[in-house]
């Protein structure tokens, strides 16, 4: 017998413009409070606080707190070390998705894992590594006195575990989307008769501009904000070898509150604006970034 | 049309990266590395001036005295691990003894090598309690009362942990009759009152003073008096307990280090200048006992108490001995530390 096909509609059919949902208002307007509170707590307030203490002695102070060298010393060595682990890992970042998206072989799993190694790794384990390996007593310390390299407690300590934290970030982001975008482009391109090189610059990187500058993004961020590896293999020298994030830890414990926010009020704004220029991104170019990016 | 910003994007990128990378500090300069434990970092800040202008004034050149700071445990691991200390300025000998054993960079007798054991300046172990001192803590024995919260570091990283814990014990010891089970097993409930244990005494000084923690802070007497200095003498009080330790943070040169880079004459006027009037004056004013009490400010002198104090040769049979029965994998304080 066929079904009367009013039994399949709903009792009460949704008013046009009416909230697809159906929990109550009540539950909903819980939700929503839980939610938002959440928000408020856990990244709001801190974000208020770090500012609130930086200018708690007034605008002066907060300015008075960047007119010491050490400081300043900190935040060049933070850039230089960016400056050096980012483009690496752009590099780096592109060699692996470019191998793991486009082509296939034997422990291509095994490499994907090794590349999200960092995420599961805790950052001092990997800072203690270097210094298992490159410190006075670790396996490569007698060789690299005895040519007189410093690597553990110098700016190239510092980059390595910086390199080794970020080391996922662009390829997580690059890996998806050339895997989403196939071979076919890369495959006319070479049957028109242009090279490997080429077909690389002309086809494969236009492809992923924009992903490749989010990834960039969301390295230079994690690369200026590592605190734990790089402690490790810092040896804290004043002025020499502190990052940003050491040098708000040393002036936190230097009884110098004002200061030690003022410069983590720093590390807030690049948060911030690593959030905007991610939020832009993912608004205008948002058919050019990994699905997973998109909403 | 989009090729064209991501060009633009990439060049502006280019063009910050090598000013960035440009920019750090590539002038050279004397500069001399002193490895230090956590609470001198107001002692040394005032000091490095004062070498600095003393060495100008000797030579005519300039030096930088560049400085590290955190537990006196952590930072001797770290020299042993590389790092280029011209001169260490450590909490306890058995730090630099450990330098010297797992590297060679300066003999096994290096205590010997300056006057007072190396020590330009002692200090001892005092409590820190909230005004007014609510809790009545008055000595050792108050500190295992059922609602007292103990705030010290981990001896197992902090120098000035390892010197209240060896207070602690001497305390458990005198108050027992010299039984050392006794002693063991104050010290050990002492511990079950401690909710969080800090690298450095530092650290442990802001638990307290800052976060809010803990009823008494176990400190180095430089680092009570400079909290009352530093948050206010209306916030803390300092209890001196019946008997306490002798604490002698040592110093000496790396001499490996220094002959390696050439700094040796610059690290042993520094550490003169230590003994001398300068220094003297400058321990004593950052509330260091100064062992040449009579080159220091009368006044800064005279804030210190009398204290019955312990000596860790003459009581604990030198740190060598106390180092491992006490600190080593399996000794008393592996023993009786169980984290809750």
């Amino acid at each position: 017998m066929p079904a009367d096909p009013r039994q399949t509609l709903p009792a009460h059919p949704v008013a046009a413009g009416a909230s697809p949902t159906t929990e109550p208002i009540a539950v909903r307007l819980a939700l929503i409070t839980v939610a938002l509170a959440f928000l408020a707590l856990f990244l709001v307030l801190p974000l208020i606080a770090v500012f609130a203490e930086a200018f708690r002695n007034g605008v002066d102070a907060y300015f008075a707190s960047f007119d010491d060298p050490d400081t300043w010393s900190a935040v060049w060595l933070t850039l230089g070390v960016a400056a050096i682990a980012v483009p690496l890992n752009v590099v780096f970042g592109l060699a692996a998705s470019w191998a793991v998206a486009k082509h296939e072989f034997r422990g291509k799993s095994l490499l994907v894992t090794l590349i999200d190694l960092p995420f599961s790794v805790s950052p001092v384990v990997s800072g203690m590594c270097y210094v298992l390996l490159f410190g006075a007593q670790g396996y490569f310390g007698h060789y690299l006195q005895s040519v007189g390299v410093q690597i553990i407690f110098a700016v190239p300590g510092l980059v390595l575990a910086t390199i080794f934290v970020t080391f996922p970030f662009v390829a997580r982001e690059l890996i998806p989307l050339m895997q989403e975008q196939g071979v076919s482009e890369e495959e006319a391109a070479l049957s028109l008769g242009a090279g490997g090189w080429r077909t690389f610059w002309s086809v494969t990187l236009p492809n992923v501009r924009w992903a490749l500058l989010y990834g960039v993004l969301l390295c230079n961020a994690r690369a200026m904000g590592e605190f734990g590896a790089v402690s490790v293999v810092s040896g804290h020298l004043r002025g020499q070898t502190n990052t940003v994030p050491l040098q708000v830890e040393i002036l936190y414990n230097d009884y110098n509150f004002v200061a030690a926010f003022a410069v983590a009020s720093l590390l807030a704004g690049l948060g911030l604006v690593t959030l905007v220029v991610k939020s832009a991104l993912e608004w205008r170019y948002a058919d050019q970034l990994a699905s997973g990016r998109r909403h | 049309m989009h090729r064209r910003t991501f060009t633009r994007a990439l060049t502006a990128l280019a063009l910050v990266v090598p000013l960035s990378a440009a920019a750090p500090t590539a002038f050279a300069q004397t500069t001399l590395t002193n490895v230090s434990y956590d609470p001198t970092r107001e002692l040394y800040k005032e000091f490095n001036a004062a070498f600095a202008k003393s060495w100008k004034a000797e030579t005519g050149e300039d030096i930088r005295v560049q400085v590290s700071h955190g537990g006196s445990g952590k930072q001797a691991r770290s020299v042993i691990d590389g790092l280029n200390a011209d001169v260490v300025t450590l909490a306890l000998a058995a730090d630099i003894d450990a330098i010297a054993k797992a590297t060679g960079k300066l003999p096994a007798d290096w205590q010997k090598r300056l006057p007072h054991n190396s020590s330009p300046y002692t200090s001892t172990i005092v409590f820190l309690v909230r005004k007014g001192n609510p809790k009545g803590i008055k000595d050792w024995g108050d500190l295992v009362k059922a609602d007292v919260q103990v705030i010290t570091p981990n001896p197992k990283t902090s120098g000035g942990a390892r010197w209240n814990y060896l207070a602690a014990w001497a305390y458990g010891r005198e108050a027992n009759g010299g039984d050392d089970a006794k002693a063991k097993a104050f010290v050990a409930e002492l511990f079950k009152h401690v909710p969080v244990l800090d690298t450095g005494a530092r650290g442990s000084t802001t638990t307290f003073a800052q976060r809010g923690l803990g009823d008494v802070l176990l400190a180095w007497e430089n680092e009570a008096y400079l909290s009352l200095k530093e948050f206010g003498e209306d916030k803390f009080d300092i209890v001196f307990p019946s008997i306490s330790i002798l604490a002698e943070p040592p110093v000496a040169i790396v001499d490996a280090n220094v002959d390696k880079s050439g700094t040796r004459k610059a690290a042993e006027a520094y550490l003169k200048l230590l003994y001398a009037k300068e220094g003297q004056t400058i321990a004593a004013k950052n509330f260091y006992r100064p062992v040449s009490p009579d080159l220091a400010e009368k006044a800064d002198v005279d804030r210190f108490q009398k204290l019955k104090l312990v000596t860790i040769d003459k009581d604990f049979g030198g740190w060598g001995k106390a180092q491992s029965e006490h600190f080593g994998d399996g000794g008393t304080f592996d023993q009786i530390y169980k984290p809750n």
